[in-house]
């Protein structure tokens, strides 16, 4: 055996293992639509070896389904009777967006009764099974109707290719062959181009004014492929008389008037396609298309509707194209002269209506011919036609390489989407879903695929309070130009609630007016930075010794209370603690500050929740209240509350007492009122409250300056205040 | 106990089944799984709760896979059941419903005890 061929085997099996496992992934696809798991069972059972089955428990999943893989799925196996969507439900669906065209419905179902089974074929199903059903007919039906289906997707392909390159050379052949017929005419090539454009447009105009001539779509299409062959008679006619400038002689002229019956015998005398329909067509404009309305043209001299329509129109628009353009022997008349000129019956005899279609057109005309002029534009109208016909649903059928590119889509997003860590999430109104990245719905603990999720307790849960339809509502108010939005909330993450931040961006559709169709947006974690912020913003807002609020901070939010409210009343008040400075002198600092925490303690167990307390600085405090109507007896309680021993330590404090209704103004009156009232039951022995009056109006201040919210300035002259004080 | 004897015990058509599912294997390893369907359960919970819609959903379900496994008994009583509850409610629901109870529970134990006499 020679030395290589192990390695050529072992190569060989490789390849076909790869062969193996290539066509493994393209099995076919076959969706289960059954609420019963154990049907779903059997018939996956029956099918798994040769198709790739995926399952669905009700009508909804399944065009949550349908709506994401659309024409990838090959077939789907439907039953009737189901929980909230039944068959008929999804089969509606899927004849709406037409999916029913592209992918095959086989219904598989108990309910034998006629009408079910009518209603299911009305609605566009290509089988019907009963149970209970047999392996082998399960097996064939599927078989052949994907194989069906298959074969028509390819063929409506190849037939439309083929048409379409038909088209493109059968007219890229006449242009040609119509060009070397003007070329000896000494014309440019454009005539027989704007004939055929003139042609359409009466056409299409005769055919909505009148079914009188019972022209169809493509006797349309075939009429203007002619009308390039209508002069093909003047090959035969010499070039002298073609391209002479005068006026022709008699003799000259009856010549020229040989070459319609010429084209026409050209035509007849083909040794092949004879009995072609487009033959017959440009027989009968090129022997007629100098007939007149009137029965005085030639050849034939016939009269009224004797004279084909194909040949009426072409006479028409051969005349008013050769009055718009230049000619060897005149110059071109403007469009609207020339129009005038005709219906003036001055270039002949039309027919009465091709004249009105010609009037209704009228100064339209030039932007009409200059719009439809492009040869690619006219093989588009052409081909939309054909294809129309032919496959009128063209537009919804992917190619292979559509699909294979989104394929190729799908991979990329949901590599980059598992490597970015966050929460991504796709959400459609209809039907109403949200299909979450697979690292989303992990780190969620949901499926990926959430049906109906604003009616889902398990998924509003997710979010704090009401916050799931506050973010429905922040995007259904964006718009088309604006449909970016941040939406920052609690989430339950694997139950720990965190701070998110949502950008989202609303879907609006192309309509007029644009409707919300969904969403697309990601959640990102922001929990630990914004406990950082909360943290950091504690520290700026409190007093580290006591905890109370800081001066600056209570000072902000005081101001903040009474702008909401000034037609409430008001007590500022200031305190401190009598003889602290004995306490520090005697026991140490570190003792001292033990007064202050268990001072604090006392304040916030004797005020109520929604009061303001805060350290102003060294040994005063400050409290801000709002109150009803016995405001002395708060008070009281509050100054009693506060005075009592710490640790052998007598706990007296001087307070004074600024009422908003006594006082009136800001907050800076408020507290340089209380200030006066602490100063003066300093002065008056201490260890008592005082409420400010107007007769301490003028009296010095009592409060160290340190920390108390006021301008350096004031400060010195408040402590110089102090100092003369002490 | 064998298949065949199993099925006669509990009143289905075993030639039919084996016929139209092509193997005995295929019979069987279905034939267990039916007990582990959760519409018999579904159906007498939702009689007691008077929700007939969805009881007539599990009756539904209940003919649909004793037709496939060939279970005539039950199919024919589940199915009588079920066009009883097509509407709504009807007083002779509860007499099939007693008749369902009846069948279901002759044809689990049947299938038990052919579990018994073949483990796997």
């Amino acid at each position: 055996m020679p030395p290589d061929t192990g390695a050529a085997a072992a190569i060989a099996e490789t390849v076909n293992k790869d062969v193996i496992s290539l066509s493994k992934e393209q099995k076919q696809k076959i969706l289960i639509v059954d609420d019963t798991e154990f049907n779903r069972a059997v018939l996956a059972d029956m099918l798994e070896d040769k198709y790739q089955i995926i399952e669905a428990e009700n009508g909804l999943q399944a065009l949550a389904i349908l709506q994401q893989r659309g024409v990838e799925l090959d077939l789907v196996l439907l039953d009737i009777v189901m929980p909230e969507m039944d068959g008929f439900g999804v089969l509606e669906d899927m004849a709406q967006t037409r999916l029913i065209e592209d992918v095959p419905v086989i219904m598989i179902s108990s309910e034998t009764a006629s009408s079910y089974v009518q209603r299911a074929y009305e609605l566009g199903v290509t089988d019907f099974i009963s149970r209970p059903f047999d392996e082998l007919i399960v097996h064939r039906r599927v078989v052949n109707t994907i194989l069906l289906y298959a074969k028509q997707k390819r063929l409506a392909g190849m037939v439309a290719d083929q048409i379409y390159e038909n088209e493109q050379r059968s007219n890229l052949l006449i242009d040609i062959l119509s060009y070397i017929v003007e070329f000896r005419n000494g014309e440019s090539g454009l005539h027989v181009l704007n004939v055929r454009t003139l042609t359409e447009l009466l056409l299409n105009h005769l055919v909505q004014k009148t079914d009188q001539y019972h022209l169809t779509l493509s006797d349309i299409s075939m009429i203007c492929t002619a009308s390039a062959l209508h002069d093909i008679g003047k090959i035969s006619i010499d070039e002298k008389i073609l391209n002479k400038p005068g006026r022709f002689t008699d003799e000259e002229f009856a010549i020229m008037k040989t070459h319609s019956r010429i084209g026409a015998e050209m035509l007849q005398n083909l040794p092949i396609h004879q009995d072609d329909p487009l033959v017959k067509v440009a027989y009968d404009i090129c022997r007629w298309h100098h007939e007149r309305w009137d029965g005085r043209g030639y050849p034939d001299g016939l009269a009224g509707d004797q004279i084909p329509i194909s040949a009426q129109i072409v006479a028409l628009a051969d005349v008013y194209d050769a009055l718009t353009s230049k000619r060897c022997y005149k110059d071109a008349f403007t469009p609207q002269v020339a129009v005038q000129m005709i219906l003036d019956g001055k270039c002949g005899a039309f027919n009465p209506l091709l004249m009105d279609c010609l009037r209704d057109m009228g100064d339209q005309l030039p932007t009409l011919m200059n719009q439809s002029n492009t040869p690619t534009q006219r093989n588009r109208r052409e081909m939309r036609n054909v294809t129309q016909e032919i496959h009128h649903h063209k537009d919804l059928t992917a190619s292979e390489r559509t699909l294979q590119l989104l394929e190729h889509e799908r991979m990329k997003y949901s590599f980059f989407a598992a490597m970015s860590k966050e929460i991504q999430f796709e959400f459609t109104v209809s039907p109403p879903m949200v299909t979450l990245s697979a690292w989303g719905a992990q780190r969620l603990g949901t499926e990926e695929i959430i049906m109906d999720p604003l009616h889902q307790e398990s998924i509003l849960g997710l979010l704090s309070g009401d916050e799931a339809h506050g973010l429905s509502c922040a995007l259904r108010s964006t718009n088309p130009d604006h449909p970016v939005i941040t939406y920052n909330c609690k989430m339950r993450l694997q139950n720990e609630w965190r701070y998110t931040r949502i950008i989202a961006r609303a879907i609006w559709s192309t309509d007029e007016p644009p409707r919300y169709t969904g969403a697309i947006g990601k959640a990102v974690d922001i929990h630990d930075s914004q406990m950082k912020l909360a943290a950091l913003e504690r520290i700026a807002s409190h007093d580290q010794l006591t905890g109370l609020l800081n001066h600056a901070y209570a000072k902000k939010r005081i101001l903040e209370r009474m702008e909401g409210h000034s037609a409430s009343s008001f007590a500022l008040v200031i305190f401190d603690l009598d003889h602290f400075k004995n306490a520090n002198d005697t026991y140490g600092h570190s003792f001292g500050d033990r007064v202050l925490i268990h001072l604090a303690d006392r304040l916030r167990q004797s005020i109520r929740g929604g009061d303001i307390a805060a350290r102003a600085g060294g040994d005063e405090f400050l409290i801000f209240l709002e109150y009803k109507d016995d405001v002395e007896t708060v008070i009281d309680r509050i100054f009693h509350s506060l005075c009592g021993e710490f640790e052998g330590f007598p706990l007296s404090v001087s307070m004074g007492i600024a009422l908003s209704t006594a006082v009136g103004g800001g907050y800076d009156d408020l507290f340089h009122a209380a200030d006066q009232a602490l100063y003066y039951v300093k002065r008056n022995g201490r260890g008592q409250y005082r409420f400010y009056e107007e007769t301490m109006k003028g009296t010095l201040s009592a409060i160290s300056p340190l920390d108390d919210g006021r301008k350096e300035t004031e400060d010195g002259a408040s402590r110089m205040e102090k100092e003369e004080s002490t | 106990m064998t298949l065949r004897e199993c099925y006669a015990a509990l009143g289905g058509n075993y030639d039919d089944v084996v016929g139209r599912l092509r193997s005995e294997r295929m019979v069987r390893k279905f034939v267990l799984k039916f007990l582990q369907d959760g519409s018999y359960n579904l159906l007498c919970r939702s009689m007691a709760e008077e929700n007939y819609s969805e009881a007539f959903r599990a009756a539904h379900t209940i003919k649909g896979i004793c037709q496939n496994l060939g279970l005539s008994r039950l199919q024919d009583s589940s199915s009588r059941l079920c066009e009883s509850l097509r509407n709504g409610y009807t007083p002779e629901a509860e007499e099939l419903t007693k008749k369902v109870e009846e069948d279901y529970q002759q044809a689990a134990s049947a299938i038990l005890a052919f579990q018994e006499a073949n483990p796997e």
